[in-house]
């Protein structure tokens, strides 16, 4: 299996939509093969449509605010005392998190197929909230599904997407969480696809919705780079970029403009959800070697039982309860352009009290995995690697979780 | 030989009328249970379409999900499928079985060795829900090295063009999706409707059965019996729940239901 240079990875599965030959492709009943190739002509079109990349362009700078800052955490690097430790703040964007711009060009490409609903699915509630926000803002109608254990779980993006006039569906089945939410909002899609428009709030799904998703996220590196040579003058000889992967559109927005360095030079790790440290429940599929399964119309690896059972994940973060993971990192994994660990609940709100002792910043408990990983490893590391870290979103949503976890001082009032 | 769901269609032919399918979830709500079941209605129904619960389902309603968790819940694996079929041909030899399912659970079982025991438990076709044209091109060989017929499943939304190609590479029987749902929904299109939308798949080849299925109930399948054959799913899964919430046999319940169907088609 090999990376291929000079080609955007989205761009790198086969005819069947398959990376490396086996990860993702399109396991979908047949009444959704038809909006699916109806999707995917469009965004092949579209993306070579220089009118419509100006008008992305404009919504991303004017509405969600692009560039979103780079920083570096003084005093943070200061504390742990080896590697510079920087922060790619994309909580900046509008509505607080990564999940705007996949939900901005869902919604463009629906204005564009003439569609008037949108539906999503939501784990932590930022997809969910993200696409209200983009459909109230191009006219759509806008249904979320999200696990009822989340909608407990994450009240402040659930009383944003209400705001905002989406409709949100509890999902009850299964373990209440993101997996169900994106069953159930697939379902809904199969008996509604004549009328409705469906995205995918990650990298997953069937292979067009992995690629129009990091296709979008990929305006985190395209940032990031030009930031970085302002910077430094050129890239760094030694950097390394931490971030958290649940489905991992984040992460692979992060990367996706790097991808063509030498891992030498540019190192990519990604960090999932290893859940409570005294549970054997997880969410991280590629740390613990799970084996290839389908999930959700793509082959991956996939948390599951001998049968062929998806199971169970336990964790924290609620964007990163999630079993499977993108083709696109199977891929990367597989390829050893990426590596891959898992930061326990605990580890987590450890790197989250820290952070924000330290630092004018509240990432929300996914990114506070990355911050996990990437102190421990800074400490470890030369003074002259930049490690970096997206801070993908903002913890106001976990809120509740935060106080109840860490106390009330953890959490402010805005 | 001819493979029995061949049979089953000459034999409803003669009679002038579809042929009656069932979809019961196996291990619904226990192993015997299921097993039971199967053995009462093949009376009435001439293929019995035999679920492989999954509990990641993205094309099936809530009567069908509730089965299936239900099912899963009191501990069905593959195996004791392959156990329950193969009993049930112990009883009745001749009559063909249909397994339904999502194709994650086949993968992790291994393609050849599924279909291995498929054939000797006595499988006599599938039905893979997420594995679509051309995708299923490899396993659908496969399958007819194996006598097994690998069913293809055609939708509304699939275009003229496709459902040429499809129907070129199909077996002797296809299943035709009545409309945009999920298994389980109300009957959104009108009988009529469907039925003109049958008629243009036959008319790609004629010798091959269609079968129509999705929203099928009592109500609606005297409507549509110019068909090969009529599935109906949701409805029985139904039966079995509000049976079980009334502290009912679903055996002799569902057993009603099925006969009472096929009365309507007679
Ligand atoms: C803030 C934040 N970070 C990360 C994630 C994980 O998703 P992904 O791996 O697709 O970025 C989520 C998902 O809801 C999220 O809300």
């Amino acid at each position: 299996m090999k990376l291929k240079k000079g080609i955007p990875v989205i761009d790198q599965g086969n005819k069947l939509g398959f990376w490396g030959g086996k990860f993702g492709g399109n396991f979908v009943p047949e009444t959704l093969k038809k909006p699916i190739e109806d999707l995917e002509v469009l965004f092949n079109k579209l993306k070579k449509d220089k009118k419509f990349i100006q008008e992305r362009d404009r919504y991303f700078k004017n509405w969600i605010g692009v560039p979103t800052r780079f920083i570096k955490l003084e005093n943070l690097t200061r504390h742990v005392g080896g590697a510079q430790i920087w922060s790619k703040v994309v909580s900046d964007a509008n509505g607080g998190a990564h999940k705007v711009y996949n939900a901005t060009v869902h919604c463009l490409l629906a204005k564009r197929s003439g569609k008037k609903v949108i539906i999503g699915d939501t784990g932590a509630g930022y997809a969910g909230k993200m696409l209200s926000m983009a459909a109230k803002k191009f006219g759509l109608k806008c249904k979320i599904f999200m696990g009822a254990k989340d909608i407990a779980r994450q009240q402040p993006n659930v009383k944003a997407m209400k705001k905002n006039g989406a409709e949100v569906v509890p999902v009850y089945s299964g373990s209440q969480t993101l997996v169900d939410a994106v069953s159930e909002c697939m379902r809904f899609w199969v008996a509604n696809c004549d009328t409705t428009a469906m995205c995918i709030g990650s990298t997953v799904g069937p292979a067009v919705f992995v690629r129009i998703c990091g296709w979008s996220t990929s305006q985190i590196s395209r940032e990031l780079k030009v930031q970085l040579i302002d910077e430094f003058g050129s890239i760094p000889k030694k950097l390394k970029l931490y971030n958290c992967v649940g489905g991992g559109s984040s992460s692979f927005g992060f990367w996706n403009e790097f991808m063509d360095y030498d891992k030498r030079q540019c190192e990519f790790i990604g960090v999932e959800a290893g859940g409570p440290a005294k549970s054997k429940k997880h969410a991280a599929p590629l740390t613990y070697g799970s084996k290839i399964g389908i999930l959700h119309g793509a082959a991956q690896y996939v948390n599951q039982n001998s049968d062929g059972q998806i199971e169970e994940t336990e964790s924290i973060s609620a964007g990163l309860d999630y079993p499977g993971i993108s083709p696109l990192h199977c891929f990367l994994k597989d390829t050893k352009r990426a590596r891959y660990t898992a930061a326990s609940d605990e580890q987590a709100l450890n790197a989250y009290k820290l952070v924000t002792k330290f630092e004018k910043l509240r990432p929300s408990l996914e990114p506070s995995h990355a911050f996990a990983v990437a102190i421990a490893e800074s400490k470890k590391l030369s003074k002259d690697t930049i490690v970096i870290v997206n801070s993908c979103g903002d913890a106001y949503k976990d809120r509740g979780i935060l106080e109840k976890r860490l106390g009330k001082k953890y959490v402010k009032s805005n | 030989m001819l493979n029995p769901i061949s049979v089953a269609f000459i034999k409803a032919k003669q009679e002038n009328r579809p042929a009656l399918l069932t979809y019961t979830v196996a291990g619904d709500s226990s192993k015997k249970q299921s097993l039971n079941i199967l053995k009462s209605i093949s009376k009435n129904a001439d293929i019995l379409e035999v679920g492989v619960p999954h509990n990641t389902p993205v094309a099936d309603g809530s009567q069908i999900q509730t089965s299936a968790y239900r099912a899963i819940k009191n501990g069905i694996k593959v195996n004791d499928i392959f156990k329950i079929v193969k009993d049930f041909k112990k009883f009745h030899k001749n009559k063909p079985i249909i397994l339904m399912g999502y194709y994650n659970m086949i993968f992790q079982y291994g393609e050849n060795k599924f279909l291995n025991k498929c054939n000797l438990s006595g499988v006599n076709g599938l039905i893979v829900v997420d594995l679509p044209w051309p995708e299923n091109k490899n396993f659908a060989k496969k399958c007819k090295k194996k006598s097994i017929y690998f069913i293809q499943l055609l939708s509304p939304t699939t275009t003229t063009k496709r459902l040429k190609k499809i129907i070129k590479d199909s077996h002797p029987m296809s299943y035709f999706i009545s409309m945009l749902s999920t298994t389980g929904g109300k009957l959104k299109v009108s009988p009529k409707e469907i039925i003109k939308n049958y008629n243009k798949i036959k008319k790609i080849n004629p010798k091959k059965k269609v079968v129509i299925g999705f929203g099928i109930t009592e109500k609606t399948i005297g409507k549509l019996k110019s068909a090969d054959g009529l599935v109906v799913g949701s409805a029985i899964c139904k039966e079995i729940s509000r049976s079980l919430k009334h502290r009912q046999n679903p055996v002799t319940n569902v057993s009603k239901l099925v006969k009472k169907l096929k009365s309507k088609i007679l």
